[in-house]
């Protein structure tokens, strides 16, 4: 098979470098392992949060420069300011042109609010979830918070406990359907994905909004935790159509709707491109040559290589095995690559769990235009991009979507442009 | 040393994060509330079992075996392959006859197929279906595959043997049952097409059904014995006679390949690679430039929309089926969603699982009678059954478009 480009996995690094080279009509494909972590979105895409020194960010944009002196190793540090803002404002109408309808501005962050009823700041949100300016000042005086009975995912009192100490009282609304007795045959399994497939019938979809009707009476905004809209686009407004007060969605534990539908927007739209996405494949060898990448070989397609110009190595962090933790190093398993991570494990990481944590920042080699590095060599016609970049702190600094966004868009561009 | 890759169990159930994603992919839990879902099924349910065998859920049986979980799974849990192990291990086996009855599509095809004009009158018919439903649970509103009146095996002994052995080089074809007993004509049409590529087609000195469906239906005994004559036919032609093995059934080839050593413990490795798809192999042939194929001048305009069977989906060979409609003059590909379309095999005619089957297969008759095509296009029989009783599109095999169209 041969390809102009072929990336190496397909969450959202890889999709959205895979979506702007098809855009310029190159022939792409995607190799991926499985589902990406995109199925545990919040709804939010996040570009910058805070400063690794604990710094409360306010505009991304401008605390690139101090991130900067501080970082000099972290991904926007690489691409520099001007780079990341100039790929940042076009990142909504990619979204957007891939059916995924987001809000928000690089130069000021707004606050999502999680699942707890926390307010942590985010670049860019899906329409229809809460989102505030100020994190101490949400849109209502008095809402009600409505779950499905049963829905372990999801929870209303510690939500209602963070919105009191903003002021907000909150009352409590619960629904119940046959359909919904049904799942919870299976407790263990009672997640959003299952109960968004009830309400996705439209008779259902009326009990629900009766009982929105109902909790309207006390309060001027309603909480719904994601749990619709999973085959089709128009749950909210129908559910929105029925009242009038704000109805507001927050995320649930994962799986997340909102994730689950970015993904396949992100893939759909890759493909109506032209590009070949191979899902539940995994690559296995490369075959180099003069010091480039000639092809790469996988579990599935065995005798088959998959061989292109360039390659991508998008294959993510930990969770998607993109790096692998032994007992003394980090590595990188397609091509091992070199990596980046402080000596003795015991450095990798802190006892108290919300800490900043060192391995999160690990990640593979490469040099200031993203190339791979392997044994001090950087390879010419291979690109890091995403989760499993060196030198930042996805959880601790809030950058993790903007990485990955970002580095992706630049390695498409300078992919296109044949530098 | 790494301790924690040597604490990996065969089916690595333990490598499961509890992500759910394989659950949201499931087409089954989207439709059934009675199954618990591949998580619980699998690698959950499988920590039970290892504790105590009581655990065991009667409920797997409504696993359909797509392998679906497997390919959404991040982690690469086989989760199909542990709940069908579970089965094999824990479960009640088979005691009905209907099940025997589908399950046996060998022998029960040998007994329809000369029989066929009388067989296929005969089971068209409401009373027929009607007392099939009463009498074997087989749903009636299942339309049954006709029957050919003379096998697939026999035609080629009297018509093409001859004439095949004539070639210089040869490939070995596993045809299936739906070839030998319900379909001759797509051995026909890959019969022509590879002709067309200079190779000759033989067939293996002893092929049996490949097993797909006694391994469903509980016949874990009788389905390794016929892979076991499946495999010493396969080393035979592999080793002894140097030829490559192509199937044109999407769920023979990955169960030769795949369920065999995942499910029946027949280690294949050594002949695995030569076991392959025949849209597969004619795309290599031509991608290496070995064969040009030559079409029809007359390239009428026909659209094909392809369906990605489940078991084509774990193989992720998909694509070499679509570049190949894609090389035909005149053809318009489209590709549907990959999802299943809710028959699994044997599942689908069971009075049990009918509605579960046409509820997962609803979301992609609908997409095929959107997508304005004239014929729709996949690798799978039961597939092709499925599509033809619940759409309005008539649907065929891609070598079948394809030979249609050579000069």
């Amino acid at each position: 098979m041969i390809f102009d480009t072929v990336i190496i996995g397909g969450g959202l690094a890889g999709m959205v470098c895979g979506i702007r080279l098809a855009e310029a009509g190159k022939r792409c494909a995607i190799v991926s392992q499985g589902q990406s972590a995109i199925h545990f979105s919040s709804g939010s895409f996040e570009l910058l949060g805070r400063l690794p020194d604990g710094t409360a960010v306010s505009d991304p944009v401008e605390a690139m420069d101090r991130l900067r002196e501080i970082s000099p190793e972290h991904p926007y540090s690489v691409l520099g300011r001007q780079r990341c803002e100039q790929y940042a404002m076009q990142v909504p109408d990619l979204l957007r042109a891939a059916d995924i309808p987001v809000s928000g501005d690089c130069r000021k962050n707004h606050f999502r609010i999680t699942p707890m009823g926390k307010a942590t700041p985010a670049w860019l949100t899906i329409r229809g979830y809460l989102t505030t300016e100020e994190p101490e000042q949400l849109p209502f005086g008095k809402a009600c918070i409505i779950n499905v009975d049963g829905f372990l995912d999801f929870y209303p009192e510690f939500i209602a406990e963070e919105f009191a100490r903003h002021g907000v009282a909150c009352s409590f609304g619960s629904v119940n359907l046959p359909d919904l007795e049904k799942i919870r045959k299976n407790p263990s399994e009672m997640r959003s994905t299952n109960i968004a497939r009830v309400f996705d019938h439209e008779e259902n979809l009326e009990v629900l909004a009766a009982k929105i009707r109902e909790c309207r009476k006390e309060c001027d905004a309603l909480i719904l935790p994601a749990i619709i809209g999973l085959n089709r686009n128009d749950s909210l407004e129908i559910l929105k159509s029925k009242v009038d007060i704000p109805i507001y969605l927050l995320p649930t534990l994962p799986p997340s709707i909102p994730g689950i539908k970015a993904q396949q927007a992100l893939q759909h739209r890759f493909r109506s491109l032209g590009g070949e996405y191979f899902l539940g494949d995994t690559v296995v060898s490369a075959n180099m040559e003069n010091g480039s990448v000639k092809e790469i070989f996988t579990v599935n397609h065995g005798n088959i290589p998959f061989r292109a110009d360039n390659f991508v190595l998008a294959t993510g962090s930990f969770f998607s095995k993109g790096l692998v933790a032994t007992p003394d190093a980090i590595r990188e398993p397609v091509f091992d690559a070199d990596t980046v991570f402080v000596p003795e494990r015991k450095n990798w990481y802190s006892m108290r769990f919300f800490d900043r944590h060192n391995y999160q920042s690990f990640g593979v080699r490469t040099d200031t235009e993203l190339h791979v590095v392997k044994g001090d060599k950087a390879i010419g016609n291979l690109y890091c991009i995403g989760a499993g970049l060196a030198g930042f702190n996805p959880v601790h600094d809030g950058c993790g979507a903007g990485v990955s966004i970002l580095s992706a868009m630049y390695v498409a561009d300078r992919i296109l442009k044949g530098e | 040393m790494n301790i924690q890759q040597n604490t990996v169990s065969e089916n690595n159930f333990e490598q499961c994060i509890k992500c759910t994603i394989c659950t949201v992919y499931c087409p089954v839990a989207a439709v059934n509330p009675d199954f618990p879902g591949p998580k619980q099924a699998g690698p959950d349910g499988e920590r039970l079992r290892l504790k105590q065998p009581d655990f065991y859920d009667n409920a797997l049986k409504y696993c359909l075996n797509c392998k679906r979980c497997e390919v959404a799974c991040p982690s690469n849990v086989r989760i199909g392959d542990i709940i069908q192990s579970a089965r094999i291990k824990y479960g009640p086996g088979n005691k009905s006859v209907r099940n025997f009855i589908l399950a046996n599509t060998d022998l029960v095809g040998s007994l329809a197929s000369p029989f066929a004009p009388i067989v296929n009158t005969a089971v068209a018919l409401k009373p027929v279906r009607y007392m099939m439903d009463k009498v074997m649970a087989i749903d009636h509103r299942r339309i049954f595959p006709k029957y050919s009146h003379g096998t697939f095996t026999s035609w080629y002994r009297k018509h093409a043997a001859a004439e095949q052995a004539a070639y210089t080089k040869h490939v070995a074809y596993f045809h299936g049952c739906y070839v030998n007993y319900n379909n001759p004509q797509l051995g026909k049409d890959l019969i022509r097409i590879m002709n067309a590529a200079g190779y000759g087609v033989t067939l293996l000195d002893k092929e049996k059904c490949c097993g797909v469906a006694l391994i469903s239906n509980g016949l874990y005994g009788q389905a390794r014995r016929q892979a076991q004559t499946n495999m010493t036919s396969i080393r035979k032609a592999v080793r002894d006679d140097g030829l490559d093995i192509i199937a044109t059934s999407s769920t023979c080839t990955f169960t030769v390949r795949d369920e065999y050593p995942h499910l029946l413990g027949l280690d294949n490795g050594d002949v695995r690679d030569s076991i392959e798809l025949a849209t597969r192999y004619i795309y290599r042939l031509i991608k290496s430039g070995k064969v040009r194929l030559r079409f029809k001048e007359d390239a009428t305009p026909q659209k094909v929309a392809y369906h990605t069977p489940c078991h084509m989906e774990k193989m992720g060979w998909a694509y070499y089926s679509i570049e190949l409609l894609r090389m035909i003059p005149g053809v318009e590909v489209t590709v549907l969603d990959s999802q299943c379309c809710g028959i699994a095999g044997t599942y689908g005619f069971k009075r049990e699982n009918y509605e579960t089957s046409q509820a997962i297969g609803e979301p992609l008759f609908r997409q095929i009678e959107a997508s304005g095509a004239d014929i729709v296009a996949t690798d799978c029989e039961t597939c092709k059954w499925q599509i033809e009783m619940s759409t309005s599109k008539p649907c065929e095999h891609p070598l079948s478009i394809l030979a249609s169209r050579l000069e």
